[in-house]
């Protein structure tokens, strides 16, 4: 584990209720600059809801979370100032239908970044090419595929330059013939040493890209390691119980 | 509880072989007989009894712009308030939502004649407004809260998911409101509003009690001094029918362009 490297997501007591209901208690985790940390765990565990705590999508109600050396629920700290530096990847897409794809990458560029609309063009095809979609750069969403909107999303969610990503089960809503494009579009990101954040059921993918992995049950962390130590070793009964459903 | 089989009447949704692929044939065909059998009408009473339908067309079309000017006002302005008031509605603010609220549950529970006597009445001891515009703004502060109504559920239409994606490339609330969500309201809420446009078309006639020389006023003033009532009230009848027809179709029309390019 590149425990040398800087933090870039420290994580300490966090706890939340939904009404009465807990859905994350007492947890505490650190990602560190380039690192790849997987989430899994069973449905409604507190995956979305963790990640979602570290854009502050949601609010936590203690404990507290620092990305790049900013307090996420610090009412002094400007909350868009963190969410440009985390980008963030939807099981959903969320593209926005009344935008072109191009429109949908520019948009946050131009409004957030104040880059000049050329420049953020540029960026934008450069990043669509990279996610082997330049030639719909003029189409609306609607009239892509599940997984070309799902590279679309994480072009776009690129386009703002994040230092981390957050992806919550990024290809849980696909079609299975297109799992493969999107993980691939995700394991070039990972190569190229961008800190991510990933809750999937893609084991595949958290064994080979995974600097560590996460295992959460009932708003717990319950293990946490290498994937070598939690697909071959788990020592925790949920753990061993959980893989030999999925696996 | 035992899960009864399910044996009731189940009503099949098939590809619709039986229903006509142009599913409003029925009401176009209605739309035409009405909209054309009421112009033929007027252009048939013209020529066979100019004394007195003739005179009354030549009459009236002052009130017809008129009519016209109060019903484009003041939806124009009812759709700014019913922004605001919508806005307003799904604000985490409690000041603002509660505001917003009372002004909708007020408005909606006064008939609109008690309030465009009241506004007009009301605003006339503090400022000397035109008639017409006392007129609009009675009209708009109506509307505004109907309009509301329907920005709400526009807004609300949309997915939480667009919100969410907005706010974490870093937008603010607002700009991801201005470039997100309300352009996507916008499809959703411009046919509801076409049929408050065409709502407040017919109630525009409201405004004639109060010294503004709309369409119906001007055949009053008519038919006062002629006695003929029922040739006016005829004229009049027809001339709102064209206008609401015309309108609805404008509209539809409009709405269908809006949807082709999705
Ligand atoms: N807005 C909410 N209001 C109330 N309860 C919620 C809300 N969001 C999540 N929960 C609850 O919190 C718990 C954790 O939810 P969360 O979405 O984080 O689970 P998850 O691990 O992502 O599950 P899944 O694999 O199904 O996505 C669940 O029991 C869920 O019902
Ligand atoms: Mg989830």
């Amino acid at each position: 584990m590149p425990t040398d490297r800087q933090t870039m997501i420290e994580i300490s007591g966090v706890s939340k209720f939904f009404g009465s209901f807990q859905a994350l208690k007492d947890i505490s985790f650190t990602v560190h600059d380039g690192e790849k940390v997987v989430i899994i765990g069973p449905s409604g565990s507190g995956k979305s809801t963790i990640l979602r705590s570290i854009n502050r999508l949601e609010s936590v109600d203690s404990g507290s979370i620092i990305v790049d050396g900013m307090n996420v629920n610090d009412p002094q700290v400007d909350i868009c100032k963190v969410r440009e530096e985390v980008g963030m990847v939807f099981q959903s897409f969320n593209l926005f239908p009344h935008k072109t794809v191009l429109e949908n990458l520019t948009l946050a560029q131009t409004v957030v970044r104040k880059r000049p609309l050329h420049e953020a063009k540029e960026i934008s095809m450069a990043l669509l090419e990279k996610v082997g979609i330049a030639e719909k750069a003029s189409a609306y969403p609607a009239k892509l595929s599940g997984g070309q909107q799902q590279r679309v999303a994480i072009a776009r969610s690129l386009a703002m330059n994040p230092k981390v990503i957050l992806f919550d089960e990024p290809t849980s809503a696909l079609d299975p013939e297109m799992i493969g494009e999107v993980l691939d579009v995700m394991k070039t990101l990972a190569l190229e040493g961008m800190t991510m954040v990933v809750v999937t059921h893609e084991m595949g993918f958290a064994r080979e890209v995974a600097d560590r992995v996460i295992f959460m049950d009932h708003g717990c962390i319950v293990e946490e390691g290498t994937p070598e130590h939690f697909f071959t070793a788990p020592t925790h009964e949920r753990a061993k119980l959980f893989l030999s459903q999925i696996l | 509880m035992a899960q009864t089989p399910n044996t009731q009447i189940k009503i099949e949704i098939g590809e619709g072989a039986a229903i006509p692929v142009k599913s409003d044939s029925g009401l176009f065909t209605a739309w035409r007989i009405a909209f054309f059998g009421a112009i033929l009408t007027c252009c048939y009473l013209a020529f066979i009894k100019p004394e007195p339908y003739l005179e009354i067309f030549k009459f009236v079309p002052d009130g017809i712009l008129v009519t016209f000017k109060v019903t484009v006002g003041a939806i124009l302005l009812a759709s700014v308030i019913g922004l605001v008031a919508g806005l307003g509605r799904i604000s985490s603010n409690r000041i603002i939502n509660g505001t917003a609220s009372l002004y909708v549950e007020v408005i909606r529970g006064i008939p609109l004649l008690v309030q465009i006597f009241y506004i007009y009445y009301a605003l006339g001891r503090f400022v000397k407004i035109p008639d017409m515009l006392s007129a609009i703004i009675a009209m708009a502060v109506c509307y505004g809260a109907y309009l509301g109504e329907v920005f709400r559920a526009g807004i609300q239409s949309i997915p939480k998911g667009q919100m969410e994606a907005a706010l974490s490339l870093g937008m603010t609330r607002g700009q991801a409101l201005r470039q997100v969500i309300l352009p996507q309201a916008f499809r959703v809420v411009l046919p509801p509003i076409g049929n408050e446009f065409i709502a407040l078309l017919k109630d525009s006639s409201l405004v004639s009690i109060i010294a503004v020389s709309d369409l119906l006023r001007r055949g009053r003033e008519y038919a006062s001094e002629t006695f003929s009532y029922f040739e006016t009230y005829t004229v009049i009848a027809l001339i709102y029918l064209v206008l609401t027809l015309f309108f609805s179709k404008l509209i539809s029309l409009m709405e269908e362009r809006l949807n082709a390019d999705r």
